[in-house]
Parts: structure tokens; sequence; C-alpha cells
């Protein structure tokens, strides 16, 4: 099975059934992790180039332990986009990687737009590990793997994503994601938080966490910025965890079977408590399991052998 | 003495009012008569010296476009634009007088500067150049800049364009002092604490690309501020690259109660909107940014009614540097000149305004908006004229474009309106057949 487009730029382009596909593909990816030698040959021979302009840690190893189990060569650079260190531009670089051919560049860049620049730049395939506030698909992917596994099914849920959705590029992806596959999403956080017009994304809005929470078989807690607190964007942290933080205490109006999500890394104690981030409903490190395996299939999705070309 | 024959071409000129076919004569550069081409019997001896007659049977004779918002970049970014290509850019799109922004390096805040950029116009340039000078020393927006001396060396109005006047006090003296000169104060109104690091217009748009918005509030509490000290002062105010609907509504209501000012908006305003952002081309970032549907209908009306007095292009060239970056890094602006009458005519031919409208908006007002007394062909007048193929259509290639910079929107489009053949004092500087 092979996607049909060179890139993963975002889940706002994909429809329902290459978001399956890659679902599906994942699924079976994850034996390979829980073998002992934990490799298949299937990429061999291919060059992937992680081009991390933000700090990373989950995300980059994640993309770069897939594609070691795909048997791919994985290189990593890290890029600091601070304004002292000007060096090349971003379309410089791209052109000195793609003379190197790899087969596969995932990048992360602050600023929204930036895979769509280099797809336009390389032939070879472009992987979005996060575009600053605008998507971040193989979170979204991987989470939809997670609720899918637990749950059964996607399709009717209502998933509840809860934080800073302005800035928030996994709320976006999710959002589309998730609506795709017929969930109901409703975002939540202070309206200082909530970008306008997001509900023509296909989500529905409340500044209410109670109103979240109720009835939610999905809530995805998303990680707060410090610093955001200087932009007036909330008053101060305690507050904020007053409102829109998630304890027992919150969890009390929630569904019995509700679960957890979080994309990481967490604030204990701001947006979620280690009660809850560490009880039973969390599926926060599952999620990170199933990481691996979403982006180890959207590399043989993008890369593998079965290419459509060669059956021409 | 050289003469030149416009012959059979259909004059708009909506300051005097005329719309008919005409034969227009002149001589030592000025228009010397106007005669109805069905009743001129004027004997033309075709290949005397110094006579040259151009046939515009078919064509539309306008007075010479005037652009009250241009950026030459000359001084200090001749990577970007010079003199020569900004005014060659000029001539090719049917502009024969460009009024210069004043954010150059050194900024245009004294007569040493002024003087440079109208030596430079005088020798190198095919259209009319009339500097800006800036309102504050260095556009720091503290101390104002000698309007007197600005005035003297040939500064036709003042402006901080590029950066906003945050200081209201500094607005309101501008503004007084300015009356012992009669130029306008041109304000760039924008509050930029509320554009904060916006890099789009703020809205659906900006939330589903994951950039920071703009909120037409950051223009429209500017324009307010703007708005009320010029009737505070009676000072003389033109509102720069008009963006939004409740500016539009505010100039409105403050020209019913009298107060003086003038406005403007550009092209690309009047026929984008934030959507165009979608692919994150950086050839849609400037600002003020486009804005929403409803923004541009109400730059529309406000043009139709006289709300908005010009049509201007806010031309500011960008290198490649500046502009093949990531959107939030890269700087504002796109070239307009070259494109700017297709554009507005295409307005036109959607049926939203009529020619006289947008000619209105490219002659005579910029002309009465900053006293040029230019944008009108009488007898007598400077012999500024813009000849115009209504009927043909062209295709919008960034590498033919005359500007030295490449940053358009348009590419690739096809518009309707093509400049002929533009007339800068009785001469031809700008020969599209050439």
């Amino acid at each position: 099975m092979k996607l049909k487009r060179k890139d993963l730029l975002g889940i706002e382009e994909l429809d329902r059934s290459e978001i399956e596909q890659i679902l599906s593909t994942a699924e079976s990816f994850k034996e390979v992790s829980a073998r002992e030698i934990k490799k298949v040959p299937t990429l061999r021979g291919k060059t992937v180039i992680n081009l991390f302009y933000e700090p990373s840690t989950r995300t980059r190893t994640s993309f770069e332990i897939a594609a070691k189990r795909m048997s791919a060569d994985a290189v990593n650079i890290s890029v600091s986009t601070s304004s002292v260190t000007k060096g090349e531009t971003l379309k410089d670089t791209a052109k000195n990687l793609e003379a190197m051919r790899p087969d596969c560049i995932v990048v992360r860049h602050s600023s929204s737009g930036t895979p769509q620049m280099l797809s336009k730049y390389v032939a070879c395939s472009v992987v979005n590990a996060g575009d600053g506030a605008h998507e971040h698909p193989s979170q979204a992917l991987l989470d939809m793997l997670t609720v899918k596994e637990k749950k059964g099914r996607i399709e009717g849920l209502k998933i509840s994503i809860i934080g800073d959705i302005t800035h928030s590029r996994v709320a976006r992806s999710n959002i589309y994601g998730f609506t795709k596959l017929g969930a109901e999403v409703t975002v939540c956080g202070p309206p200082t938080m909530i970008p306008p017009g997001i509900e023509k994304l296909g989500c529905s809005v409340t500044t209410d966490m109670n109103d979240a929470i109720r009835g939610a078989d999905v809530v995805m807690m998303l990680r707060i910025q410090m610093e955001r607190q200087k932009e007036s964007l909330f008053p101060s942290v305690r507050e904020y965890s007053r409102l829109y933080g998630l304890d027992d205490a919150r969890l009390n109006g929630a569904k019995n079977d509700v679960i957890i999500l979080h994309p990481g890394p967490i604030n204990r104690g701001v947006e979620i408590s280690s009660e809850v981030a560490d009880g039973p409903y969390s599926l926060i490190l599952d999620q990170v399991t199933n990481g691996v395996a979403v982006r180890m299939a959207i590399f043989y999705m993008l890369l593998g052998g079965t290419r459509e070309e060669s059956h021409k | 003495m050289t003469r030149l024959v416009i012959k059979g071409g259909r004059l708009v000129d909506p300051s005097v009012n005329i719309d008919g076919l005409f034969n227009i004569y002149i001589m030592g550069g000025r228009v010397g008569t106007i005669k109805p081409a069905d009743r001129d019997t004027t004997e033309l001896v075709e290949g005397a010296p110094g006579l040259e007659v151009i046939d515009a049977t078919g064509l539309l004779v306008a007075p010479g476009m005037i652009d009250a918002h241009t950026h030459l970049r000359e001084p200090g970014f001749e990577y970007k634009e010079t003199i020569k290509t900004g005014t060659q850019a000029a001539s090719a799109g049917g502009f024969t007088s460009v009024l210069c922004m004043a954010n150059t390096n050194p900024v245009n805040d004294n007569e040493s500067v002024t003087r440079y950029i109208l030596d430079k116009a005088k020798a190198e340039g095919t259209a009319s150049v009339h500097p800006i000078g800036a309102v504050t020393v260095g556009q720091k927006g503290e101390r104002l800049t000698e309007f007197g001396e600005l005035k003297a060396a040939g500064c036709v109005a003042l402006s901080d364009d590029g950066v906003p006047i945050t200081d209201g006090t500094v607005m309101r003296r501008a503004l007084e002092y300015s009356k012992i000169f009669g130029m306008p104060v041109v304000s760039h109104a924008e509050d930029p604490r509320l554009a904060g690091a916006g890099v789009m217009n703020e809205g659906a748009v900006s939330t589903r690309l994951g950039l920071k918005g703009i909120p037409n509030a950051a223009e429209d509490a500017m324009v307010a501020r703007d708005l009320s000290l010029a009737e505070l002062t009676g000072g003389r105010l033109h509102i720069a690259h008009v963006s939004t609907k409740g500016a539009v509504e505010l100039i409105r209501s403050a020209k019913a109660r009298g107060v003086n000012v003038t406005a403007e908006a550009t092209p690309h305003h009047l026929t984008l909107t934030d959507e165009a952002v979608s692919g994150y081309s950086t050839f849609t970032k400037m600002n003020p940014p486009l804005r929403a549907q409803e923004d541009v209908d109400a730059l529309r009306a406000g043009l139709k009614d006289g709300t908005i007095d010009c049509i201007a292009t806010d031309h500011a060239p960008q290198s490649t540097i500046e502009k093949d970056i990531e959107f939030d890094k890269a700087s504002n602006g796109i070239v307009g000149l070259e494109t700017a009458f297709s554009l507005a005519y295409g307005l036109v031919e959607d049926g939203i305004l009529t020619l006289h409208d947008i000619i209105r908006a490219l002659t005579i007002n910029p002309s009465k908006a900053f006293s040029l007394n230019k944008g009108s062909l009488r007898v007598g007048s400077q012999a500024d004229i813009a000849i115009i193929d209504l009927s043909k259509t062209w295709t919008v290639d960034p590498k033919k474009l005359k500007s030295k910079s490449k940053n358009t929107p348009y590419a690739a489009k096809t518009l309707k309106g093509v400049v002929v053949k533009t007339v800068v004092n009785g001469i031809v500087v700008y020969d599209g057949a050439k």
C-alpha cells in the first residue's frame, strides 16, 4: 500500500480512506516493536533525514527509531533558528540536503507552512513533524490509533481537546483527523486561547471545562506554555490550573470509560495532575508507543517497496 | 519645438467630466488644444520634422496616473529597486507621477536626501517623482523633521509610512505644524501592539494556517485616533492603504463631519482576500494584510461613494532575500505599479466600479489630495497622458516586469487593459510595442 502523494504535510489534505489506511498499516507494524529483534528490512537502502529546527526529544527520537526499525538510514540534523545564528536559508539547506539524495526529509519548524515550502524545493518526500501552530499530522495519527485501539472505533465518539488551542498544531491536526473519521470534536480553553473561526475546521467550542468533560469519550489535554502568561493569555499558572487543569475532582464529571491523552511533554500539576497523568484512564505512554508504529507506517507508505509506480 | 498629436482616442478625464473622441495637440510639453475628433479639420503634414502622431483610435486616453504611495527604495535599498527601475515600472503601468515614501536609508528626513532623490529622478527617471518627507527624524516617532526645509526641497507630503506614529502627541503636533505649509500628513494607521507579531489578517484563515493574525482593530483604532486628531487640529490628514471595513466607516463619518481627510486603498486590498495566503506564498504577505471579503466589499463601496479618494499601489519591491524564506520571517509588500490599472479595470469589467470611478481615483483625486496640479487634461496643463487598450488582455509574467523586484501575487494571472503608451511632459516615455 502506498499513499497517492509525495509528502505528508497535514491531516487537512488527507481523505478518510487514506487516514484509515495509515492506521491499519500502523497496527500491523506494532508487532515489529514487540519482537526480540525489532527490525524489518523493508526500507533498506533508504535515507531519512530528520531536519529539526525546534527542540524535540520525543518526536525526533520516535521518527528515528521508526526509520531504523524499517532498516532505513536515519540522519538527524538539529538547527537553531534563533536570530543570532543567522545561517543559510531554509531553501539553501533544503537544496544542499537534496543534493545528497535522501528519500525523505522529516521537518519540524517553528514557522507554519515551512513543510509546504520545503516540499516545493525538493523532489524527495517531506514529512511534517510539526510546523508552527499549523499541523502535526503524525501526532494526530498516533492519537487516532491510540483511541481506535482502546475504543474499537472512532466514529461517533466525543473528543474534547482542552488547552491553548490558538498555538496548538496538535489540536488542528486532531480536529481534522477525528472529524474525518466521524467523531465529534469540542475544543475548550480560555477565550484568549481560542482562535477566531476555529469552528470552521469542524469542531464546536466551549470555554467551560465541565462542559468539555461531560460526556466525552476522549479528553485530550494540551501542554500550556508558561511564557504565554507574558502575553496576557492567562493571568497566572495557578488560575489556569484551577480553571482548565485536569485532576481527579474534574474527572468525576466524566464518563466511566473516558480516556485521557496528552501529546507531551506534560506539565505536572498545571494542565494535568500527577494522579490523572499516571492514573488508570491515562494512555499517555500508549501514545508514545503508537507513535513509533504510526511513523513506521508513514515511512512505509511514502517510501515503501510496493510503489504504485512499480506496478505500472 | 517638438509636437505630439494623439488622434482619435477616447478621452476620459473625470476632472472636467469629459468622455468622448478627441484629438489632443501637445506642444512644448503642454496640452495646446483639444478638438473633437469628428469636427477636427486640422491637416497634419505627416513626417514633418518634430511632429509625432499617435493614432489612438479604439484606445483609451486618460490623464497620466498618479501613484500616491510608492516605495522607490533609493537611496539605500538599490538591490530592491532604484529610482530608474521604479519609474520605468511606473511608466509601464501608465503612471506619470509617483509619490515616494521616506523609508529609505538614510530616511528622507532632510533636504539633502530629498534633493538626492529629485536629482536622480531628473537624471534617470521616466516619471515625475514627488518625494514624501518623514514626519519624524529617522522615522523614530519622536522629533518632528523640519517640514519647512522638506517642503522647500520639494516634498509634497509627510509620512513615516512603514512605521506607525504611536505617540498621539507627536501625531497631533505634526498635524498642527504641517498647517503652515499645507502639507498632508500621511498616516500608516496601525496600532503596533495590537498587530503584535501578526503576519496576516486575523480570522478563520489565519486560524486554519496556524499563522499569527492582525485584527482589524489594529487599523480601526489608529484610524479613529488620527481622525480625532485631525478634527482637533484642523490638520490635513491622509490615511494610507485603508484595509478594513471599520476604517472605511470611520473615514466616511469623519468626512460627513467635515474633517479634512482623504484616503487611499490599494489594488490588492480591492481584489484579494486573506484566502490568497493559503499555500503560504510570501507574495501574499503585506502590511496591512489582505483582509476578509466584507472588508474588500467595504473598500469598493468606499471608492464608489468617495470615502476612499485614491487608488494607490503601495508598490513595495522586495528581493528574493526578503521573500524566498519562511512566511512569518518574510518581509511585507508586493510590487504594484505595473498591475494597478488592470486590476482596477477588472473591477469595472465586473460591474463594481465605472471607468470614471477608477480613473478619478488614479488621476485627479491624488492630484487634489496632494495639491499637485496634475491629473487633468485641459488646455495648458502638463501633457502627462496614459494610452490604454481596454480590449486587450495580458498575462502577468514577473520576469517581464520593469521593476527590479518580482514580488507579485498576480503571476500568471490574465488581466484586462494593456498600457500602450505613456507620455510625460509631452514625451513618450513608454511604448508597449517596443
